[in-house]
């Protein structure tokens, strides 16, 4: 079978700018929640399996690595959040104006940063440190 | 030269007549998550107590169960159409695409069904005593 010369996809050719640097973030914060999708799911199903499963999970939740990997789906989901907010202005027609796509594009990343540190102070505050049965 | 009629060609998105579902399909599942999302984390930020009796209260809840199903429901649904687009952009082989969304689409099915079966375990299995004196 003889193969055919296929055209390239856009950014094979295109040069690197500020607007496909977010459109790749956006996939690849997509990418990490649905990895933290499996913790979610994980966590919910422990403590359908009873008290001794549930405290495996709390054990696990709590190790280094899958703290990070909470913190990694908390700055994606902000930043996918922020940006498909976006997303859906220009599918509305708003925003595609140089300037305002440009400022719109900061205020994403911006908003992003803030909220994660905000919200991971919280869930440090409330559930990692939580005085009665907090993840340790 | 087509017979189609002018209005013929107009109306028919493709041979398969589906083209903009997939797209519009992410948008809905979107605005879905854009409101659940919120309330999942300041709801668990608020609930703080992570023990097994408090959490399964919070999770068993007439309204946590049904509003953490459709988080779970629409968070799958939504990985699952982005996740698609990123294979069929980036997988340029027929036969191990197919096989990568295969994968994908029974992982994401596999998670949901998880997760609504857990939450409909805990659900059934907490009493409405229990959901009074808790904070649900």
């Amino acid at each position: 079978m003889t193969q055919r010369e296929r055209p390239l996809s856009p950014f094979m050719h295109y040069r690197w700018q500020y607007t496909n640097t977010l459109s790749i973030l956006h996939r690849l914060t997509g990418v990490f929640m649905s990895l933290g999708l499996v913790l979610l799911v994980y966590w919910l199903a422990s403590a359908a399996s009873g008290a001794a499963a549930y405290a495996t999970a709390l054990n696990i939740l709590a190790l280094p690595l899958i703290k990070f990997a909470l913190f990694v789906a908390l700055l994606s989901y902000y930043y996918h959040l922020f940006n498909g907010i976006r997303h859906l202005c220009w599918d509305m027609g708003w925003g595609f104006e140089r300037a305002v796509a440009r400022k719109a594009g900061w205020l994403v990343f911006v908003s992003a940063i803030v909220l994660t540190a905000l919200t991971w102070m919280c869930l440090c505050l409330r559930i990692y440190a939580g005085g009665n049965g907090g993840l340790v | 030269m087509s017979l189609q009629s002018p209005l013929a060609k107009v109306l028919g998105l493709g041979a398969a007549k589906e083209g903009a579902s997939h797209w519009w399909s992410q948008r809905v599942s979107a605005v879905a998550l854009l409101l659940l999302t919120p309330w999942f984390l300041l709801s668990l930020i608020g609930q703080g107590d992570m023990s097994y009796g408090a959490i399964t209260v919070w999770i068993g809840g007439p309204v946590h169960s049904v509003l953490l199903s459709l988080l779970v429901v629409a968070a799958s649904y939504h990985a699952q159409l982005g996740l698609q687009v990123i294979v069929e952009d980036y997988v340029a082989t027929k036969g191990t695409r197919m096989i990568v969304l295969l994968i994908i689409n029974f992982a994401l099915l596999l998670l949901a069904v998880t997760a609504v079966f857990s939450i409909l375990r805990i659900a059934l299995s907490v009493s409405p005593v229990q959901i009074q004196m808790g904070t649900n």
